[in-house]
């Protein structure tokens, strides 16, 4: 997962709007789990050389309602598994948002920073303030739930339920 | 203070006092649903959360219905999966092929959501539980695992879009086409972040069959859940399928919504989406004469008694167009038993129809029903994103079942009524 409280430098990956969990990961792959296998075929059919542009650390900017359609948690997974360490996006779909959060893959909310950053070229996120960078422009995404930040600050949800789990804390939200 | 259904609802699952739109609460389910896609993930992080045992298994119902029968051999180990797990932890609601069907339809017709219900379910269309005046919630494997080990989950409380049914509906036009009207006005994504409540006089026009068509596709335009109004309607149906049945949730007078709606039924006429939005709705008329390969009637919401009988009624006598494939799935072993008790399956299979087993198969682009490249289909399925059903150059069109089987006659996109009309003259 990327650090919270120091720099990611990653070049941006861009998609549009409404890019649903079919065009990331396509239902024929359900069966398959192996995230290697599943980030072969993130975003085949949108760009089939998906897979050989990104490299690992790169972030991938997308428009309104980013992830829509199936719950697939295949589609987070494949992201990873290709590269892509942050989404920044106009908005999200309320599934794919928890799915990605869930696997320690940050989604920031910006419709500025959606609309004007630039494909290609790189971009910093510091995550825990929210700010984004490229070139000589900068962005604030709106601020992360509690909840949200818990999740990745435990590195993801299973790390956060496995600590809740071991200190026998499953009723009601755990704060801090 | 005045309540929208889905705060009263909420209120009533959550260990906060406060569910005010826009609070971080945590909410214990009634059900938590799993399939053979979503479960073996959710499987593999429930262990690695070193969870020992699942919170109430009597609320969890696992159904297998994505790849089932299994399609090869990654879905027999994914099924597999599934039987284990419910072995293990002592999960009685594990439904198989030739027992169970898909998932939202079989966890409605076994009487598990009963008015003001909650359902979490790893799958998007968990939203179609809300025809029950409950409400249903899709999620990821990462999060159903959370809720099988704790029993709970977090949400941030969603604010609600109150959608008015008036007037009754037109011949040729039912559930489907007001799911359609639905997506055509709020668009892909204006029902972030709320529930979609529907109420009003035409909602008593509409049976359950048809409402669930509708809740089917709340998630299509966006939405967190919908709840319907409860009434005489949704309380016979839990009556026949439950021994008791709560009352039914109807929001305050003066709850706060986010904006409102008001769909009059007997304006609507057949309606259609065209590839590759389930938002791109337009009347079936102005996209007639659209040449089909494939015609699809089944799915989560769409394989109902209800669609079976539309289908059947414009086949009877008829046969499917040379070159057209018509493939209709019953969405539950229940619902095939009684089509065929009805001789509806017979009227179907006589017409050319292949009938299939109770599975999400073809919805969803994973076996039974792919389409190659340059295919054209209509379906009463939920969704037409580029590849939905197969090859990323084929093409789905969303309709309701009686759209759907007047394509699989005349082998292009025709209004039924037009159709019916011709039949008679």
């Amino acid at each position: 997962m990327i650090p919270i409280d120091a720099d990611h430098i990653g070049r941006v990956y861009r998609v549009g709007d409404h890019v649903d969990t079919d065009a990331i990961l396509p239902g024929r792959y359900l069966a398959l789990r192996d995230p290697e296998e599943l980030g072969r075929h993130c975003f085949e059919a949108l760009d089939p050389q998906f897979c050989t542009r990104v490299k690992a650390g790169d972030i991938l900017v997308a428009g309104r309602n980013f992830g829509c359609g199936s719950s697939r948690e295949h589609a987070p997974i494949a992201l990873l598994a290709a590269g892509i360490r942050a989404v920044i996006a106009a908005s999200a779909a309320r599934i794919f948002y928890r799915n990605a959060i869930n696997l320690g893959l940050p989604v920031l909310i910006s419709p500025n920073a959606s609309a004007q950053m630039k494909a290609g070229e790189p971009a910093t996120i510091r995550l825990g303030a929210g700010l984004i960078r490229q070139g000589d422009a900068s962005w604030r995404a709106d601020p992360l739930d509690g909840e949200v930040a818990a999740i990745l600050a435990a590195g993801g949800l299973v790390e956060r339920t496995r600590r809740r789990l071991a200190n026998h804390d499953t009723r009601g939200t755990a704060h801090g | 203070m005045a309540k929208t259904i889905a705060e009263k609802i909420l209120a009533r699952h959550a260990f906060e006092g406060d569910v005010s739109s826009g609070r971080i609460v945590t909410i214990a389910p009634d059900v938590l649903l799993l399939n053979d896609v979503s479960g073996p993930i959710a499987f593999d992080r429930f262990k690695a959360m070193e969870a020992r045992r699942v919170a109430s298994p009597e609320r969890v119902v696992l159904v297998a219905d994505h790849f089932a029968p299994a399609s090869d051999i990654a879905s027999a180990s994914a099924n597999r999966m599934l039987r284990e797990f419910a072995s293990t932890y002592g999960i009685a609601h594990h439904y198989e092929p030739g027992r169970g069907g898909i998932e939202h339809a079989l966890l409605a017709e076994l009487g598990m959501v009963d008015h003001g219900a909650v359902v979490f379910g790893a799958d998007s269309h968990t939203c179609t539980a809300g025809a029950l005046n409950a409400l249903g919630m899709g999620f990821g494997s990462a999060d159903l695992a959370a809720a099988l080990a704790t029993g709970s989950l977090w949400l941030r409380t969603p604010e609600t879009i109150r959608i008015d049914l008036t007037g009754s509906p037109a011949g040729f036009v039912t559930g489907k086409d007001v799911a359609l009207s639905v997506t055509r006005e709020l668009k892909e994504d204006g029902g972030l972040g709320a529930v979609l409540e529907f109420g009003g006089p035409g909602l008593a026009h509409l049976g359950m069959d048809e409402r669930f068509a509708i809740a089917n596709m709340a998630v299509e335009a966006g939405a967190d859940a919908c709840a319907f109004e409860g009434d005489e309607v949704s309380a016979a149906y839990l009556a026949t399928r439950r021994r008791d049945t709560g009352p039914p949730m109807l929001p305050d007078d003066g709850a706060h919504y986010r904006s409102r709606l008001s769909i009059d039924l007997s304006a609507l006429s057949p309606l259609i989406a065209r590839p590759p939005s389930p938002a791109s709705v337009v009347p079936v008329e102005s996209v007639a004469g659209e040449r089909v390969d494939q015609v699809y009637i089944g799915n989560c919401a769409n394989g109902s008694l209800t669609d079976l009988r539309q289908a059947a009624s414009i086949l009877k006598g008829r046969r499917v167009a040379p070159g057209v494939r018509l493939i209709v799935v019953p969405a539950t072993q229940q619902i095939m038993r009684t089509a065929m008790a009805e001789g509806l399956l017979e009227i179907l299979a006589a017409a050319g129809a292949v009938i299939g087993p109770s599975t999400c198969g073809a919805c969803f682009g994973g076996h039974f029903g792919i389409l190659a490249a340059g295919e054209t289909a209509v379906a009463t399925t939920n969704r037409n994103f580029r590849g939905r059903m197969g090859h990323p150059d084929s093409h789905v069109f969303l309709a309701s079942a009686w759209t759907a089987a007047a394509a699989a006659v005349a082998g292009k996109i025709v209004s039924p009524a037009t159709l019916s009309r011709d039949a008679d003259a």
